[in-house]
């Protein structure tokens, strides 16, 4: 690997580098194919091993391989440190990613989110005291966006953990603004001066207000939003990483980082499209927030209805759509609504699922969740194609779901989701709402649905009364 | 003006490699079904780990000899590196495992 050689024209270089080269070429293009392989449901699985394998072959290669300018390799003693570290990290990484439950998933990408973030940070705020290091401006912008990243996600994952709770704030949307012109300010001030590496005091105060707008940034947006919002920090963790290779001239991490960067960019607005709302709207809009907006039409009452009534009145349907949201996956209620399917199915009843693209904590959340148990493709319906058989479906089953179904998305112009794509379930001849109580739902809003007058409700945990209900019916 | 020229011409190949990798992001993404939005958000999030190598870079020539504030930091940054992307792509497979079953 020491070899020296020369190219075409001559230039001399060592074998080495060469190599480490190719293996970077070799990375970037299996990070494309991979997350390519990723979007289609039948090779995503292929797709995720891809792409961790040519992170494994980045990391091996420049272990072994990387000069410093100098021409210098890690030394074995150096290397021997490095992979005890990535041994830890790698078995912490597991054993965290396999412990948590299903329904924590949402969180848990929040979670390695944030600690990509603070790698990105560390390495930011270290290379700015690197004499050697030329490229100032992008060290920087790697150490803010990563901070920014870091505190964000880590806000978003205690959102949506339920360790933090929304906060009413109209006020901070401007001292943000202010300290983001603060931020630009600062490091403006840094760039310019003749000897910015003596300002190292002011870096490590660039890296505190960088933090602490992460966590401002975040804070206001109401939980619903989270899965727009960790996207969005997603992208900027990536958009850090290629920051940090712009110093190193590293062509994996600046591909793979900007790559990264417009993927998560484009979901992002793939999500908010989902919402039918802009991206700007989520974020200064304080969504969960400001709770009132036009009260609408609650003229009817609360209706519950028996165990036995539900059961005949779904026995005895001809096609039967369940809405599932949040309160499912916090029942852990999947299996027992598949039970439930079976049950009807074998009555002759067709059972389908209409999924509401935000419904649950992320998009396709309720997707990952029916399949954990088993329930088949073909039965999960996407919600513009639902809302074509509403009107002829005879019960509409919503299982722990509430903002998705609002009817007032549709009907009143005032209310705070008022535009946002719904499933049409009011259209249906019948409802049955299984709820925990007459809580609001996640953004806060009251919902005319349950007060329809052919809308029932039954109260309970989702997995107690689905289980009831199934009993219910096999002894009709 | 000037100085502008000069920044692209110096960093010329950089630049096209940013401005195509966005379009081909764009593009790989566009047209995915939202039943793979999570998985395809945590995978793009493991994948933006990579900074790790920079961790490997800088702990690499670091003095290991003695204890720093820069070794103790660098150190940090691989291991949190790590923990995305190991995190990051071991979640990502849990998820998909489970649409594996049924085909």
């Amino acid at each position: 690997m020491d070899q020296t050689l020369q190219t075409l024209n001559g230039v001399s270089f060592i074998l080495g580098d060469a190599v480490l080269e190719f293996s970077y070429l070799l990375s970037a293009i299996f990070f494309v194919v991979g997350l390519k392989l990723l979007s289609h449901p039948r090779t995503a699985r292929k797709g995720n091993f891809y792409a961790a394998g040519a992170m494994v072959l980045a990391m091996i290669t420049t272990l072994f391989l990387y000069r410093n300018p100098q021409g210098e390799t890690i030394g074995w003693m150096s290397a021997l440190v490095i992979i005890i570290t990535i041994l830890l990290g790698s078995v912490v990484g597991m054993v965290i990613s396999r412990r948590v439950k299903m329904t924590a998933m949402p969180e848990l990408v929040s979670f390695f989110n944030a600690t990509g973030g603070a790698a990105s940070a560390l390495v930011g705020l270290l290379e700015f005291g690197n004499p050697e290091n030329e490229s100032l401006l992008v060290t920087l912008l790697g150490l803010i966006i990563g901070s920014i990243a870091f505190s964000g996600s880590l806000i978003a994952y205690g959102k949506l953990a339920g360790k933090i709770g929304n906060i009413n704030a109209q006020l901070m949307k401007w001292v943000n603004m202010l300290v983001l012109a603060a931020l630009v300010g600062a490091t403006v001030y840094v760039l310019v001066q003749p000897a910015p590496q003596e300002y190292a005091w002011l870096v490590y105060l660039l890296f505190a207000a960088s933090v602490i707008y992460g966590i401002m940034f975040v804070l206001p947006i109401g939980g619903a939003d989270m899965p727009v919002v960790i996207s969005l920090l997603n992208s900027l963790t990536g958009i850090a990483a290629a920051m940090a290779g712009f110093i190193y001239n590293n062509l994996a991490m600046i591909l793979g980082g900007i790559f990264v960067g417009a993927a998560g960019s484009i979901l992002t607005v793939l999500m908010t499209k989902a919402m039918n709302r802009s991206l700007l709207n989520v974020i200064i809009g304080g969504f969960g927030a400001k709770a009132g907006g036009a009260a609408g039409d609650e003229s009817g009452s609360i209706k519950e209805m028996t165990m036995s009534d539900a059961a005949v009145l779904l026995a005895y349907s001809k096609s039967v759509v369940v809405v599932p949201g949040y309160g499912l996956a916090v029942a852990q209620a999947q299996h027992t609504i598949h039970e439930l399917e079976k049950v009807l199915q074998e009555k002759g009843v067709q059972v389908r699922y209409g999924i509401h693209p935000v419904a649950g904590r992320m998009p396709g959340h309720m997707n990952v969740l029916l399949a954990e148990a088993d329930v088949s493709y073909e039965k999960l319906v996407e919600m513009d194609e639902i809302n074509k058989d509403m009107a002829t479906t005879d019960v509409v089953i919503v299982v722990g779901a509430n903002d998705v179904v609002n009817p007032a998305a549709n009907e009143t112009p005032g209310s705070p989701i008022y535009g946002m794509p719904v499933i049409n379930a009011a259209q249906a001849k019948n409802v049955i709402v299984m709820k925990r109580g007459m809580g609001k739902g996640y953004a806060g809003i009251e919902n005319p649905l349950f007060y329809k007058d052919n809308t029932r409700m039954l109260f309970g945990n989702a997995k107690d009364t689905l289980a009831k209900l199934t009993g219910e019916i096999n002894s009709l | 003006m000037n100085e502008i020229f000069i920044f692209f011409y110096t960093y010329r190949d950089i630049i096209f490699i940013i401005a195509l990798s966005v379009f081909l992001g764009i593009e790989v993404i566009s047209n995915v079904p939202s039943v793979l939005h999570t998985p395809l958000m945590s995978g793009a999030n493991a994948i933006s780990g990579v900074i790790v190598i920079g961790g490997i870079i800088l702990v690499g020539h670091t003095d290991i000899t003695k204890l720093s504030l820069e070794l103790v930091l660098g150190i940090l940054a691989v291991f949190f590196g790590t923990l995305n992307v190991v995190g990051g792509f071991a979640v990502t497979d849990r998820m998909l495992e489970m649409f594996k079953k049924k085909k």
